[in-house]
């Protein structure tokens, strides 16, 4: 299956000099929900506005559907809908006038009827007369995500979505994407909660310092996110791993005073108790044990870390 | 050509005008009549007449010029500079629109505001001095074009503004005393020599004299004249506004 969305290459130095992409490569397949994940100043919303049109690229080239960005933008652009982290909204016009004014600056003719299952998926079909200055911070963002689907685009951006929204609206927020990606809307989102990430996303990408530094399934990283770690804290440091316990796969700590074994918490078979067995048959004494979970976010800080 | 992006714009921008009904009406019905009660009334009193018309009449379409020429300059670049200062053009950068339609959206609505303020200031002008348009079609043609050229260079300014200072010193420095020193109120002919020849250089003089003919059939320059120049600066800004958008000038980091 070809990729909905092409990154190739991609770099972005802004005017300041500061470089916030460095040769992105990047493929996004039709119908996934695709979680950006980085923090600040990474270059996740630089990727996104570069994609969308509003950050001229300085290298490289983005195809969505097949179509440049640049040479063919008409045919790019019709496909995606846009919310930005920022909340940029119109004051004075009515929710619903605000809507519909972006169906039509997308080209497609008027359909009250899906504007009005988008407001009302939104929870805002109430307020769909209310000026939008009279709307609390939460429903403006809700208002945005409103404007982005009224054309019916077939790629949704979500530059931090549920920034600044309570807890179930949020819910219902991933509701109304779980929904989109049903009818087959490729689905690209960052965000600052990890374990929104977790729990939406097919596909995890981590970026740092304008580099892709890790592109998973989620389920592989749900792999390592399953892997726990024993460890045995020795009497007297050991020079090697006895050859008696190489079936365990041990490995030793820098200082020789630690001995770690990973292990699989899902499998069946742990091998603690065959392990603990081996380790005393082989006369290595310890005097503490403690074992850890590595979660999505340590792996991610481990990831920009380094 | 994406057709509805540019109805949406227009009628978006439309509707801003009609929630400030009020202001863009009353405002310029009460400076004109200001100008007659102080030029026509006061001042004509005492001259009379210039190039065969009396002096209130021959001020009307310098008048006409000179709110057109502001009002066009204001409403486009804050039409413009709004979305760009509250962060909203966001949504015109990412939508499948190109420059043309951009601009025909923003540009045809101050255009569509000025002439309508034209015409409202013309019929202010008929109850206070005796009106005669010797060609009504090259009028309302020369109004027209007139608002297309100055809200584009309003459109312009906009874009190139970053601060709210910028957008009304432009006007203010500018587009004012380009308008005075136009022959709004007076006929070039009235100048010292050396004026005459520097007044030339103001493309406001050759809106003013077309407009003028058009009622009067008296000119500073030659009609044809005016209408090239006219054209000319409307084309100028049209590059540049093509240029911006290529370029993605001020709009895009
Ligand atoms: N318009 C701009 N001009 C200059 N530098 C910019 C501009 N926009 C972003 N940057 C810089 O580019 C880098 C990447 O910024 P970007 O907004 O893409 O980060 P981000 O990953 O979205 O961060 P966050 O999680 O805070 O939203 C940062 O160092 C930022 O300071
Ligand atoms: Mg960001």
């Amino acid at each position: 299956m070809a990729p909905i969305i092409s990154v190739q290459n991609l770099s972005k130095t802004y005017g300041t000099g500061r470089k916030a992409l460095n040769g992105v490569s990047l493929d996004i397949m039709g119908g996934e929900i695709f979680a950006l994940l980085g923090p600040n100043g990474a270059g996740k919303t630089t990727l996104i506005g570069t994609i969308c049109g509003l950050v001229n690229p300085t290298g490289g080239t983005v195809t969505v559907d097949g179509h440049d960005i640049i040479t063919d933008y008409r045919a790019a652009r019709e496909l995606i809908g846009l919310v930005p982290q920022e909340l940029h909204t119109d004051a004075f016009e009515s929710v619903w006038d605000t809507v519909s004014f972006s169906r039509g600056l997308f080209g497609k003719p008027k359909n009250p009827a899906h504007i009005e299952k988008v407001l009302r998926d939104l929870s805002l079909w109430d307020r769909k007369d209310s000026k939008i200055i009279t709307l609390s911070g939460g429903m403006k963002r809700r208002v945005m995500i409103a404007k982005a689907l009224s054309h019916e685009p077939q790629i949704l951006f979500l530059d931090e979505p549920t920034a600044g929204v309570d807890v179930e609206l949020r819910k219902g927020m991933w509701e109304v994407v779980r929904a989109l990606k049903a009818t087959g809307v490729t689905i690209i989102l960052t965000t600052h909660y990890i374990e929104e990430a977790e729990e939406m996303a097919d596909r995890v990408g981590v970026i740092n310092h304008g580099e892709l530094i890790l592109v998973d399934e989620k389920s592989a990283l749900m792999q390592k996110l399953g892997k726990k770690q024993l460890k045995l804290h020795l009497d007297a440091p050991i020079d090697t791993v006895p050859p008696q316990l190489a079936a365990y796969d041990l490995a030793l700590s820098d200082d020789h005073t630690k001995l770690i074994y990973t292990y699989d918490t899902r499998a069946e078979h742990t091998g603690i108790t065959a392990l603990l067995g081996d380790v005393r048959a082989a006369g290595i004494r310890f005097h503490d044990l403690d074992t850890s979970q590595s979660s999505l976010e340590e792996i991610f800080v481990s990831l920009v870390r380094a | 050509m994406n057709w509805r992006a540019i109805r949406a714009i227009y009628l978006f921008e439309m509707a801003r005008t009609w929630r400030t009904l009020m202001q863009s009406i009353v405002s310029p019905v009460l400076s004109t009549s200001l100008y007659f009660i102080v030029f026509g009334a006061a001042i004509g009193s005492r001259i009379d007449q210039v190039e065969g018309v009396n002096y209130g009449s021959f001020i009307v379409p310098g008048l006409i010029m000179l709110s057109v020429l502001t009002q066009s300059v204001a409403n486009a670049s804050f039409g413009i500079y709004f979305p760009k200062f509250t962060g909203t053009i966001y949504e015109i950068l990412s939508a499948p629109v190109s420059f043309l339609e951009i601009a025909v959206g923003y540009v045809g609505a101050a255009a569509s505001k000025s002439i309508l303020l034209g015409l409202i200031i013309l019929a202010t002008a008929g109850l206070f001095v005796p009106l005669h348009i010797a060609h009504p079609v090259w009028m309302f043609g020369f109004l027209v074009l007139t608002s297309v050229a100055f809200s584009l260079l309003g459109f312009i300014i906009g874009i190139w503004a970053d601060g709210f200072e910028k957008l009304q010193v432009v006007p203010l420095l500018i587009i004012t005393p380009l308008t005075f020193l136009g022959g709004s109120f007076y006929s070039i002919s009235m100048l010292p020599p050396v004026w005459q020849t520097i007044a030339l250089f103001n493309p406001v003089v050759y809106l003013v004299s077309g407009f003028r003919w058009s009622f009067y059939e008296i000119a500073d320059v030659n009609v044809g004249v005016s209408l090239a120049a006219t054209f000319g600066f409307l084309l100028a800004c049209l590059a540049i506004v093509w240029w911006i958008f290529k370029t993605g000038y001020r709009l895009k980091a």
